[in-house]
């Protein structure tokens, strides 16, 4: 299931819907995984009266990890040496995500070859939410 | 070494993937993870965050017998004037190196220093200031698995929506 770098080039993508219309529990299922419990992601009684947002909103991690899932998705279960985004648009309940790799560089060091990706996802109105890149080990 | 200790246990790695909406069997299925590259159940790349459930001092959890500032009978618990302990702090980026796979029965033990800091003017939510953390994770060998930097964003005021 792993790349193969005699397989991969430049420009080449690979695209996955990440979530339809984002729930409230689901966010809530993020919270008790992970341990932020943050309320600005739970309570919208507290994030709209007090700290002044619309309605509570995703961690952030949270996009980040179902971002992984595209990437894990394509360049094979534990294959990835470097991982990281920006956060760039918060995310919404009812919002639905696109996440996008596209390859950057496909290279050769000491043997091993690795392919380094951009990634980008995007809501339903086309805005970035998590932009980033990643590096993963691929097959010859 | 100063730091606490992060025991990754297979259930967490479950309910992190389902969290995440990942139904990638090697988080779960021991039987499947067997037969394929890692040899066994990883966890999903992200998951080292997750540490914030044994950090001690993670300010994010509400304490047992103490107020909190999220919502009971009013918006918030605590008094007026009070501020919460993540007053106006969003996430702004986060980065992973990965040195090895974690897996089920590691025990990491996190480490974090602080990063730089820096300034910036936002269009939609004034003065920016940018705090940056570096968080080591090293298993119960002493290796290093997973080097995570992380940075937080504190803005004057709410982000402003289009």
């Amino acid at each position: 299931m792993a790349l193969h770098a005699n397989q991969l080039k430049a420009g080449d993508t690979h695209e996955e819907q990440l979530v339809d219309n984002l729930t409230r529990t689901q966010i809530v299922q993020y919270a008790g995984a992970s341990g932020d419990y943050n309320p600005l992601h739970t309570d919208d009684a507290y994030t709209m009266k007090i700290a002044g947002y619309p309605s509570v909103f995703a961690h952030g991690m949270l996009t980040m990890g179902m971002t992984g899932k595209m990437l894990t998705n394509y360049v094979g279960d534990g294959r990835l040496v470097k991982y990281g985004v920006r956060f760039t648009s918060q995310v919404w309940p009812g919002d639905t995500l696109v996440a996008k790799a596209t390859v950057e560089n496909v290279r050769e060091e000491d043997g091993q070859h690795f392919v380094d990706l951009t990634v980008s996802t995007t809501n339903q109105d086309g805005t970035v939410v998590v932009s980033g890149s990643a590096t993963a080990r691929i097959d010859p | 070494m100063a730091g606490y200790k992060f025991p990754v246990e297979a259930s967490h790695i479950m309910m992190f993937a389902r969290a995440v909406g990942d139904p990638n069997r090697i988080y779960h299925d021991a039987d499947y993870a067997k037969e394929t590259e890692p040899g066994g159940i990883i966890a999903p790349p992200t998951f080292p965050r997750a540490c914030a459930q044994f950090d001690p001092d993670y300010p994010l959890r509400p304490r047992i017998g103490q107020r909190w500032f999220g919502s009971g009978k009013e918006p918030s618990g605590l008094a007026e004037g009070e501020d919460p302990p993540s007053s106006g702090m969003l996430h702004a980026e986060q980065h992973f190196e990965y040195h090895r796979q974690v897996r089920p029965g590691d025990t990491l033990t996190v480490t974090n220093r602080p990063g730089k800091t820096w300034e910036k003017e936002g269009r939609r939510s004034g003065k920016l200031r940018f705090t940056e953390s570096i968080d080591e994770y090293r298993d119960q060998n002493g290796e290093l698995v997973i080097t995570a930097r992380s940075v937080g964003v504190q803005t004057e005021r709410p982000v402003e929506q289009k």
